[in-house]
């Protein structure tokens, strides 16, 4: 690589390096530079010159339509493929000066095919990377064990069991613990709620979210589904052909304002309530309260007062907080006024997910 | 000889039918080997009842009893042994190197090479060796070899290659090296089509053995050339009969092993 550059001079060898990032257990930056993949015997490269910066602690996703690039991307991150051009940083250190086997150990990663070791009873598909740093077995053990809570898989009841033994979701979660098991400060994962029910898949995100409030890792997720990126993503990377960076915000931004066309197209319908949905009616500016007017906590979201408004055919509802004090009413008007003020306090929302 | 590769064509057969069986069907397996003893004993008992009410001549005294059947059935099954441990020492890490040699060139000769292996019919290999090499034991043995190497190479590369590549990925990327991957995960994945193919080789060298007597290498296939040669039928039979029932006994016990050592979970 010409440009393992000279900006990394604190770090001298791989084995300091690892040994610094796995004491970071709550992530760590990613930084890629001009990144470029051509498959051989491929006249078009299926990632072209890719440049992204990733803050520590961020949940990126990567949208984009199906053969666009996006798991050849975060495949390089890992070494899984190797890049044909440009550098990699993780903490600031070029990953293609490491040995990639030691690298691989320190990032979590949740293939598409979820791939659970079929032979390996779901304990001991968690505890690999663990036995693999020489973790002791009562270590290991532990650390299975409060996984396998941590993503709401009974340890009694599936510890001992072996993947077949699991339901399509189970095996997902399952899945996600192995991925954790280290406590790596980078995870990649590629669509790792792919194969799942839209119920199943709505109870897993909301499990992540609240798994990822806990662990802040440095996090690229893989996804088609651009709701899922809405609902999960501190920020978004719209892709198109070639892994091309059609524009990288945060979801409430790029719903207000989409980069062109092809940004507008992948929101699809409905861009206005999906924003809304995103908006937490703390954010919200309120209205005086309105006597005898439907109830609606302050957690909820500006969409959730809409749908309230339109099912109840009040004028405003009325805005409780957790101890039922009522904070003031919101109406059609107002929600209309945060979508269409330009700058909207609203959407300092991001920090809210 | 016709009997013989009969009787083991349509074994053969009837226990391939079985392999994969999972789960649900492994108690059904398991009562279907456990008929094969059975099945054998009674064979062998009426056998043994047939020829003892049998008055015999002095031809067939002299191989019709105790001493110089053990003897032939020991040769056979040495032969057999020994040529199925070769295999499996030889065979197995050559599929593994062929494998991991991740060349297409060498996928396609080591394959190539396995179907014509299978082609070749047995009786020209031993005798083409017999004729280029020398007579007795050795020779037997290395065309035994030689013949169920391709098999057991085959079912290695096969077992290997058909381990789910999100598995063999997801191993990589957790950080395992290629020795850990195929250690931990891809010959354990593999085994039961490798066990499979050791097993289909064993009985193979069961049956091939026979062929042993043509180049003076003993076992069972003195019985049946004698019997055939002097025209006596119970010589004949008794050598027949034999050489299936080590073949659904050996079958059985490679079934059991397999049973064991394959790998929970699958
Ligand atoms: N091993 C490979 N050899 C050659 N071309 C490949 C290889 N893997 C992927 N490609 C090509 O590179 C492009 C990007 O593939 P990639 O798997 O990154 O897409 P993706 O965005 O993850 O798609 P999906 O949403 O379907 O998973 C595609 O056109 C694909 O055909
Ligand atoms: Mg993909």
């Amino acid at each position: 690589m010409p440009d393992s550059t000279t900006d990394t001079p604190a770090v001298s060898t791989n084995t300091g390096f690892l040994s610094a990032i796995s004491q970071k257990q709550r992530g760590v930056s990613i930084e890629l530079d001009g990144v470029s993949k051509v498959y051989p015997g491929q006249p078009e490269a299926a990632v072209d010159d890719f440049s992204m910066r990733i803050e520590p602690g961020e949940l990126v996703m990567f949208v984009g339509p199906s053969g666009c690039g996006k798991t050849t991307t975060m495949k390089m991150i890992n070494r899984i493929i190797e890049p044909s051009n440009g550098s990699i940083r993780i903490d600031g250190t070029d990953i293609l000066s490491m040995d990639p086997n030691q690298l691989r150990r320190h990032i979590g990663y949740v293939i598409q095919q979820i791939g659970l070791f079929p032979h390996l009873t779901i304990a001991e598909n968690i505890g690999v990377v663990p036995k693999l740093l020489g973790w002791s077995k009562s270590r290991i053990a532990d650390r299975v064990d409060e996984l396998l809570q941590t993503v709401q898989l009974d340890p009694e009841q599936f510890a001992k069991r072996y993947p077949k033994q699991l339901s399509g979701g189970q095996q997902q979660r399952a899945g996600v613990a192995r991925a954790l098991a280290a406590d790596p400060p980078v995870m990649l994962m590629d669509e790792p709620f792919g194969a799942t029910d839209p119920i199943t898949r709505e109870k897993l995100q909301a499990e992540f979210l609240r798994l990822q409030a806990d662990i802040g890792k440095t996090i690229i997720f893989v996804t088609h589904d651009f709701d899922e990126a809405i609902k999960l993503g501190d920020r978004i990377a719209v892709l198109s052909d070639r892994s091309q960076i059609e524009q990288f915000d945060t979801p409430a931004r790029i719903l207000a304002n989409p980069a062109n066309e092809y940004v507008s197209s992948f929101i699809g319908q409905g861009a206005a309530l999906k924003r809304l949905a995103l908006i937490p009616l703390i954010d919200a500016p309120l209205r005086p309260a309105v006597d005898g007017a439907p109830q609606i906590t302050l957690q909820d979201s500006l969409r959730d007062a809409l749908n309230m408004l339109v099912l109840t055919g009040a004028a405003a509802v009325n805005v409780v907080d957790v101890d039922h004090r009522v904070c003031g009413s919101i109406t059609n008007a107002s929600i209309s006024a945060v979508l269409n003020d330009a700058q909207p306090v609203a959407f300092a929302a991001e920090g809210t997910r | 000889m016709s009997i013989v590769t009969e009787t083991e064509v349509s074994l053969v057969d009837d226990l391939k039918a079985v392999p994969d069986g999972s789960g649900r069907r492994r108690y059904g397996r398991l009562a279907r080997i456990a008929a094969a003893p059975v099945v054998v004993g009674f064979v062998l008992l009426a056998t043994y009842l047939w020829i003892a009410s049998m008055q015999l001549d002095s031809i067939e005294k002299r191989t019709l009893n105790a001493d110089y059947l053990f003897a032939r059935i020991s040769e056979h099954l040495v032969l057999t042994v020994a040529a199925s441990a070769l295999v499996a020492i030889l065979a197995i890490p050559a599929g593994i190197a062929v494998y991991r040699s991740r060349s297409k060139v060498v996928h396609t000769v080591a394959f190539g090479l396995a179907n014509i292996g299978q082609a070749t019919p047995a009786v020209g290999v031993v005798i083409l060796l017999a004729i280029v090499w020398q007579t007795g034991f050795a020779t037997a043995l290395v065309a035994l070899v030689a013949y169920s190497f391709l098999p057991v190479l085959r079912n290695t590369l096969i077992g290997l290659e058909q381990v789910d590549a999100g598995v063999k990925e997801a191993a990589r990327g957790m950080g395992m090296t290629y020795s850990q991957v195929l250690r931990r995960i891809e010959l354990p994945l593999a085994s039961p089509v490798i066990l499979a193919g050791l097993r289909t080789a064993l009985v193979f060298c069961v049956s091939v053995a026979t062929i042993a007597t043509f180049i003076n290498a003993g076992g069972l296939g003195d019985m049946i050339v004698n019997g055939l040669k002097l025209q006596r039928f119970p010589v004949l039979f008794v050598g027949a009969i034999l050489v299936a029932a080590i073949a659904v006994l050996i079958d059985w016990i490679a079934g059991l092993v397999e049973e064991f050592v394959k790998p929970r979970g699958l």
